[in-house]
């Protein structure tokens, strides 16, 4: 396996994310939320608060730290859901295809026919705004491409010897499908995984920006661009440092997510449009 | 081409019932009613006669398979219902802010094709070269990038500290107030036209009819306007058909940003009040859409490439 430069980029940026995530409440020079000083907003960016004060005398530099903890939840959380539901309902339909694989295609095709945001904004109104929502929501919008890999992945494995030698020694079809089949396209469900996660910490800032997502105070990406725009006259850096953390995070998912495509079929370098 | 054509155009039916279904399902299984969310402020419970009232008029006490029916018969005179706010029909609602949507999407569509598709063009003629380089990081940035960040700076940077350009609103239709909000929206089309279209030419440059056509004598720019820029298109068509779900769902947050008073905003708007028959009328009005968008694509793409309809 070869890894070029985008990978190891993908990769630094990424662990950038998780180690902000993970060592924030010590790294992190105030509180997210209770360190608010009407005295001090709006402040330019210095050496007290790196990345200035928002309107209400946050700093800028910690809520992005804490922010980063909703990210990667918003992140793993929901593409965990979607590679479950997408490699069960497309490896089930591959592997005993007739009605069943009829169905869960029409279904695939319907999902693919409603934009993921849209679908997860019909969810959030009827589940309300919150964190638990926003994972269903996004959990539940982009397993399409994924259950398509697995349908097509688990079709071609099914003609492999070592599949047909466990039918032939009588195993059921749900141990073949989850000690022979499963093991063997874990490689590109891991990509669409982790290019989901970019999608996914996108669609997160998007909702929580329309203030349908994570509520203030509670510091995600996106709700302090929504605090930023009123004040963007005053306090530019509270609206470039969070657009900056997204898109760096995003970034690194996309650029690991390529990278590992490419490392693992450098044929077939499929585009996701 | 007409059997394909129909055949096209009557796959679309049951995908929309089937999207009509869902929408249904996904707002009745909500637990407790809409009218109580409706009038509840957060701060005191909401007014039981009020509930009752609101209840009675949209029939929402009504047995669940009784309240289907109504939704399906009316659904098929067109009617989507009434809004629980305005008490407007929910077909004029969405009739008013239709234009504006139509031509903010449009604008940013043309924008992406008009800049995207001639630098992945050029790019793919000189890999390698520094427009190649800057073309690449830049599509990668722009498919990471938060739209509505890059709208938000955009904003800053052009109206509000340059005033070249109005901030935001729907100004009786100017082009000036069109342009920000579309480049904003054309942004992550452009990116992915830009790279699709580089990838795409290079397959084709490789490709034996190229060879052939170089060795037969024909001049560098015949082969580039006749075989390449033809064979590409097939690819740069699809794009822009597929990215059209994502320029629908974007156009939500852009319009909500630049106040742009299209469909999106009018669902932004709808859903955070919890207006369910506006929501679920302009969900399934942008799904139709999108599926046009699509079977047009489809046809588009047959007609370029005869060896689609073969099938």
């Amino acid at each position: 396996m070869r890894l070029g430069f985008n990978f190891w980029l993908g990769a630094t940026l990424t662990a950038l994310v998780i180690l902000a995530g993970i060592l924030a409440q010590w790294i992190a020079p105030f509180d997210p939320v209770l360190d608010a000083d009407l005295m001090s907003s709006e402040l330019p960016p210095d050496a007290t608060f790196w990345f200035g004060t928002d309107g209400q005398g946050r700093d800028v530099y910690t809520r992005i730290l804490y922010g980063a903890q909703i990210s990667l939840t918003v992140g793993i959380v929901s593409q965990v859901i979607n590679s479950i539901i997408g490699v069960t309902l497309g490896m089930t339909a591959g592997y005993w295809g007739g009605w069943w694989d009829d169905l869960v295609n029409g279904l695939t095709n319907v999902m693919l026919a409603i934009p993921s945001l849209i679908f997860a904004l019909a969810v959030m109104a009827v589940l309300g705004p919150g964190l638990p929502s926003l994972l269903i929501a996004l959990g539940l919008t982009n397993w399409s491409w994924t259950c398509r890999i697995a349908r097509s992945s688990t079709l071609s494995l099914k003609s492999q010897g070592y599949v047909q030698a466990a039918q032939t020694l009588g195993y059921g079809d749900l141990r073949i499908m989850f000690t022979q089949v499963l093991p063997n396209m874990m490689g590109p469900i891991l990509v669409m995984a982790t290019l989901g996660m970019g999608s996914a910490v996108l669609s997160e800032a998007a909702l929580s920006f329309l203030g349908l997502g994570i509520q203030p105070p509670f510091p995600s990406w996106g709700s302090m661009l929504t605090d930023a725009r009123q004040l963007i006259q005053l306090a530019p850096w509270a609206a470039l440092f969070p657009g900056l953390a997204i898109f760096l995070s995003v970034l690194g998912f996309n650029l690991l997510g390529d990278g590992l495509r490419d490392s693992l079929d450098p044929h077939m370098r499929t585009r996701k449009p | 081409m007409f059997r394909f054509t129909l055949r096209r155009i009557l796959q679309v039916v049951p995908t929309i019932v089937v999207v009509a279904l869902l929408i249904f399902v996904i707002f009745s299984v909500v637990p407790g009613t809409f009218a109580a969310s409706l009038f509840a402020d957060g701060k005191r419970a909401a007014d039981p006669q009020m509930i009752a009232r609101l209840n009675e008029e949209f029939g929402l006490n009504k047995p669940l398979m009784e309240r289907f029916v109504t939704y399906v018969t009316d659904l098929a005179r067109f009617d989507l219902g009434t809004s629980f706010r305005t008490r407007q029909p929910v077909v004029d609602l969405i009739n008013d802010r239709m234009g504006a949507s139509l031509q903010l999407a449009v604008a940013a569509m043309a924008f992406a094709i008009v800049v995207g598709v001639p630098l992945g063009f050029l790019a793919a003629l000189r890999p390698g070269s520094i427009l190649d380089t800057v073309t690449m990081i830049g599509a990668v940035s722009g498919l990471s990038m938060p739209q509505f960040w890059l709208g938000l700076l955009m904003m800053y940077l052009f109206a509000l500290q340059l005033n070249w350009l109005p901030s935001f609103g729907y100004g009786d239709g100017s082009l000036r107030n069109l342009i920000l909000p579309a480049v904003t929206l054309g942004v992550t089309p452009l990116a992915l036209l830009a790279r699709t279209t580089r990838a795409g030419v290079l397959d084709v440059l490789n490709a034996d009819f190229i060879r052939t056509a170089h060795s037969k004598g024909m001049s560098e720019a015949k082969v580039v306007r006749w075989h390449v820029a033809r064979n590409s298109l097939v690819l740069i068509v699809t794009t822009v058909g597929l990215q059209f779900g994502s320029l629908i769902g974007q156009a939500v947050v852009i319009e909500k940003l630049f106040a742009w008073p299209g469909i999106g905003s009018l669902l932004v708007d709808s859903v955070a009040i919890r207006d369910i028959p506006v929501v679920q009328g302009t969900i399934l009005v942008i799904v139709l859409w999108f599926l046009i968008i699509n079977t047009a694509v489809d046809l588009v793409y047959a007609a370029i490439d005869p060896r689609i309809k073969q099938e």
